[in-house]
Parts: C-alpha cells; sequence; structure tokens
C-alpha cells in the first residue's frame, strides 16, 4: 500500500476563536479512524511549524478521544488579542482554515476504509 | 417535578439576529430563552454609555426584543434570562416595565441580579488586600488602576436560581457566565444540588453548547457547510434537558440549519483551554467525560458528563484605557496590484516616519491574499485587485490622527489604480484593553431583586 499526501481538511474539519492572544484550534475527525492519524500526525511539534509567523508562542494540544478531537491552543498568535489587535482576523476565526491546510502523509487504504 | 424542559437560545452576542428570541418561542415549544449579549469587552463599551446617559449601560435591543415577546411568553407562561443587563440591569428593567405598560400587561415580574459590578468598590477591595493581579501574566493592577474603564465579577447560576424561584418570568443580569443562563432553569426545576457537580457540569455543558446561538445549529460550520439546508431560516439551538442530567440538542421543526453530531462538537470545541478544565463559578466541566449520541433528525444526546467542584475563586473581567487606533484602506487593481500595495505602505511609513510619528504598532495587511493565512497564503502570479489594509495603534492620540490624514493623499502622491477610499478619513478611537483577574467569592456578593410592575 502506498502513502498519499493530503490536506488535513480531508479527513478532519476544525473550529477556531480566540483566548486574549491565545488562538484554540480545534480539530475534529470526519470518522472516527481517522482520530488516531491525528493524534500521531499532529504534534504540537508539526503545528508549530506549520503556523511559523503566524503563532509566536507555545502550542499546547490536548485531546479529546471521547469525540475524536484535538484542542490546540497557539499562544501569542493574534497580535496582542481581540481588541488590541490590529490583524483583520482579531478573534482568530480563520485559524481553523488555516490548520486544515497542514499537509500529511498517509496510508492510502485508511483513506479508503 | 419536571420531566424534561426546553431552553431555547435566542441570542449568541450583543448584534446576533434580533429577530431569533421571538421565532424561538413563535415556532415551537420552549419552556426557558436563554439570551446571551456579553462578550469580554462588552461591559466596556456599555459602561461608556452609561457615563454618557444614567439610563444607559445595558443591551438597547433587548427591550424591544421583550415587548415582542411579551404576549407569547405571558400565555405560554415561558420564562426568560439574560445578561444583557450589561453594567445598568435596574435601568433595563425599567425599560422593560414601560414596554409591558405600553400592552397594558400587569404584573409582570421581572428579576434582576445585581453585585457584579465592582467597579466602584476596587479601592476597597484593594484595601483589603485584594490584588487583582493580571491571571495572564501575573501583572500588578496598580499599572492600570487609573486607566480602568470597567471592573465586573463573573457570577454563575445561582443568583438567576433565586430570582427563577422568587416568580421572576425574565431574570436580568449583568456579567453572568454565558453558561450559567442554561444551568439556572435546571438547577431551579430538577431541584439539583449545588454540590451536585457532575449535574453542574452537564448544565455548564449544554450552556456552552447554546451560548453561541446558531453556531451549534448549522452557522459558522466547516464540516461541510454547504450541507446545511436553509440557512436564511436558520433555527437556534434548544436544549432539552433532563433531571439526570442528559440533554438533546435540537431545533424547532420546520427552520433551517442543521444539528448534528459535527455541528455540535464543533462548538464544544470553540474558545475553550485545557478541555479537562472548564472552568465557571459553578463546578469545574470535564469536556473529555461528554458522550455525543445521534437522536433522530436534528437532534443529538449529551449525556455522561462529568463535574469537580467549584474553585473558591470568581473571575473577574476589568477593562482599561490603552491608547488609540485607527484603520484604513485602499484598493489596488491590475498591473503589480500587489507590488503597488506594498509601495503604497512603504511611501506611508517613511511619511509618517518623517513626521516623528510613533506608534506601538503598524499592521499592514493584504485582503484578498493574505489577511487570513499570513506566511501560509499562496500569492497567485497575477492578481486582479488588492486591497491594502493598514493598522496603527499608539498612546499618542495626534499621532494615530495624523495616520488618518496622511492616508487619502496616496490616491494622488503614490503608485496608480488605486480606488477605494470611502468614508472619509479614519479617526482614531480609543483601545480598551482586557484585564482578567480572580477575585475570592467571599468578597463579593450577589444581589436579587424581584419585583411586579
Amino acid at each position: 500500500m502506498g502513502r498519499k499526501r493530503i490536506r488535513l481538511i480531508e479527513i478532519a474539519h476544525a473550529r477556531s476563536g480566540d483566548k486574549g492572544d491565545a488562538g484554540n484550534v480545534g480539530v475534529i475527525a470526519r470518522e472516527d479512524r481517522f482520530y488516531p492519524i491525528l493524534v500521531q500526525e499532529l504534534t504540537p511539534e508539526v503545528v508549530k511549524k506549520h503556523f511559523e509567523g503566524i503563532c509566536l508562542g507555545d502550542v499546547d494540544r490536548y485531546e479529546l478521544p471521547n469525540i475524536g478531537a484535538l484542542n490546540f491552543i497557539l499562544h501569542n498568535t493574534l497580535g496582542g488579542g481581540g481588541t488590541v489587535s490590529l490583524k483583520n482576523d482579531a478573534q482568530g476565526k480563520t485559524l481553523s482554515s488555516a490548520m486544515l491546510r497542514l499537509e500529511i502523509d498517509i496510508d492510502e487504504q485508511l483513506l479508503e476504509g | 417535578m419536571s420531566t424534561t424542559i426546553r431552553i431555547a437560545s435566542g441570542q449568541g452576542f450583543w448584534g446576533d439576529l434580533i429577530d431569533a428570541p421571538y421565532h424561538q418561542v413563535t415556532r415551537g415549544p420552549v419552556d426557558y430563552v436563554m439570551m446571551d449579549f456579553l462578550a469580554e469587552v462588552t461591559m466596556s463599551i456599555m459602561q461608556k454609555q452609561k457615563l454618557r446617559d444614567p439610563s444607559l449601560g445595558y443591551a438597547r435591543d433587548l427591550p424591544g426584543q421583550i415587548a415582542r415577546m411579551l404576549p407569547h411568553i405571558m400565555e405560554k407562561n415561558i420564562r426568560v434570562i439574560t445578561n444583557g443587563g450589561g453594567v445598568n440591569p435596574i435601568a433595563c428593567r425599567d425599560a422593560i416595565f414601560r414596554e409591558a405598560e405600553k400592552q397594558g400587561i400587569r404584573g409582570l415580574r421581572v428579576g434582576v441580579v445585581l453585585g457584579d459590578d465592582i467597579l466602584d468598590a476596587i479601592d476597597a477591595l484593594a484595601a483589603q488586600g485584594i490584588e487583582l493581579r493580571n491571571m495572564e501574566n501575573g501583572a500588578d493592577f496598580a499599572a492600570i488602576r487609573a486607566r480602568l474603564v470597567s471592573a465586573n465579577v463573573y457570577f454563575g447560576a445561582f443568583p438567576i436560581v433565586e430570582a427563577l424561584r422568587q416568580g421572576a418570568q425574565i431574570v436580568i443580569t449583568g456579567r453572568t457566565t454565558d453558561t450559567g443562563l442554561t444551568l439556572a432553569p435546571m438547577i431551579h426545576e430538577f431541584g439539583w444540588a449545588a454540590d451536585d457537580w457532575d449535574k453542574m457540569a452537564a448544565g455548564t455543558v449544554a450552556g456552552h453548547i447554546l451560548e453561541c446561538g446558531g453556531q451549534s445549529s448549522g452557522g459558522n460550520f466547516l464540516g461541510d457547510w454547504k450541507s446545511v439546508p436553509d440557512l436564511a431560516h436558520i433555527g437556534f439551538p434548544i436544549a432539552e434537558a433532563s433531571p439526570d442530567g442528559s440533554v438533546v440538542i435540537t431545533k424547532h421543526e420546520n427552520t433551517g440549519g442543521l444539528v448534528s453530531l459535527a455541528t455540535v462538537k464543533e462548538q464544544l470545541l470553540y474558545e475553550i483551554g485545557d478541555p479537562r478544565e472548564y472552568i465557571t463559578p459553578d463546578c469545574i466541566a470535564d469536556f473529555t467525560s461528554i458522550r455525543l449520541r445521534p437522536d433522530g433528525s436534528n437532534r443529538v444526546l449529551v449525556s455522561d458528563i462529568k463535574g469537580r467542584p467549584a474553585t473558591p475563586f470568581y473571575k473577574v473581567s476589568a477593562s482599561y484605557h490603552d491608547g488609540y487606533a485607527a484603520f484604513g484602506t485602499l484598493t489596488y487593481a491590475w498591473p503589480d496590484a500587489l507590488e503597488k500595495a506594498r509601495a503604497a505602505d512603504a511611501i506611508l511609513r517613511t511619511r509618517l516616519a518623517d513626521l516623528g510619528c510613533v506608534f506601538d504598532e503598524v499592521r499592514s495587511e493584504f485582503l484578498g491574499l493574505d489577511s487570513c493565512f499570513g506566511p501560509l497564503a499562496n500569492i497567485p502570479e497575477e492578481i486582479n485587485e488588492v486591497v491594502l489594509r493598514i493598522g496603527v495603534r499608539g498612546k499618542d492620540k495626534g499621532h494615530v490622527a495624523r495616520f488618518g490624514q496622511e492616508l487619502a493623499p496616496l490616491i494622488l502622491t503614490g503608485p496608480p489604480s488605486v480606488t477605494g477610499f470611502a468614508g472619509g478619513r479614519p479617526k482614531p478611537s480609543d483601545v480598551i484593553a482586557y484585564w482578567p483577574a480572580l477575585i475570592p467569592k467571599t468578597a463579593v456578593t450577589p444581589t436579587v431583586l424581584v419585583e411586579e410592575n
């Protein structure tokens, strides 16, 4: 079986928001069988590298196996937070979409289920 | 004792769909409507409005919304719970009484929750040794004391429960947690004990799902947004709560939108930190215990939620004045749209530097290209047009005003094919920054008043 490079959006969806100057990005497996892939591939290091130049602080990761989801906190990301930030996306609403652009390699057979 | 109660979300923020709460009481059966109006800095906006006019300082949409709902909530005995009282719940109540009187309605019982506003008590609290350090970075409160605009304690569900116990049909609060608005009717109806932590957590999770209105019933749904039917007529979410702490999330029949496992999951993750520790004044809810199951069309069963004891602290949401900001945009067209926008940005920055203007931050973004994705953005080779958006923030109001004066001249003195400058010069606006802190629960006491018109 071959490996295939995919964008995260193929196997996950997401929602993001703000917590002060940090962004929160919840990433949800589209099928339960994709959750272990998220756990394995979306390490805090991988996410930090993906958001290079956007997330200027640490990345914390929390697991919610009960709903097949991960929650990421991207510290120092929103240009000072809600009311101070000069960013168009001061509340981090589109960090979810940005996250889903992340590319990962997975077994092709996993996609077919 | 009730079997199940239906709690409807009527408002997810100050500025949400005005008719949503009316639709919740007219399009199907509900027992309660909760309306959340308050974001982190909303209180500072309301505090400023109250300074200008002592009869204001609450969500001004609210009395009109209630007026329209009144005949229906009186007839069906629906109760309304809202934190739209802002920094002036009494004035909000009086405005609602006036609306009731216009309709010839007497004997309307309205409860208010007071005591969350500690702005005037701040020095007395400091004298008691209460520090109000910034809970995110540990900074000393003294650094912002002179610039303080608002300071409010987040109360939980129990002051609302007391108002319901005294027969209030409408409960108006100031800074109550969004989740407390939903938890309170469950405690009241089911007689849950304050230290039944699993139940407190169950109502809190239901509250988290309802607090952003349509965001759990198909709005802002990234899972598969094209699959959501009829967003034009979106039905806001409803929590069908049972005494055992399980809750079905649903919406009225014949409304648009979608309640599914995926829409509920997205909302569960919205603006949370450590999912094992969702902290409110009422409990600590463990989001890793939540079990979701489909329960028919547009119905999701939420159960098995675990909670832990509440902390001895309330959170304080304070705000302070932190300088001035202004924003402006210019649109550049092909050819070389992006290069022109970048050149204009550089020219403006040079002129402002030559003038000696100093800012804490100048940020330039290119709308249509990179304002959402920053370095992750793919920039196409040929660009039809791009919007240059520049924001400045600084302590000197004159410098921020000068930025506004320097922007429009770029049209005649900068790169060509530029348009989109409408609405006049960008004006400096106050920057109100957020200051989160903790305060011992023993230091503040909620007051509940229930009166009839």
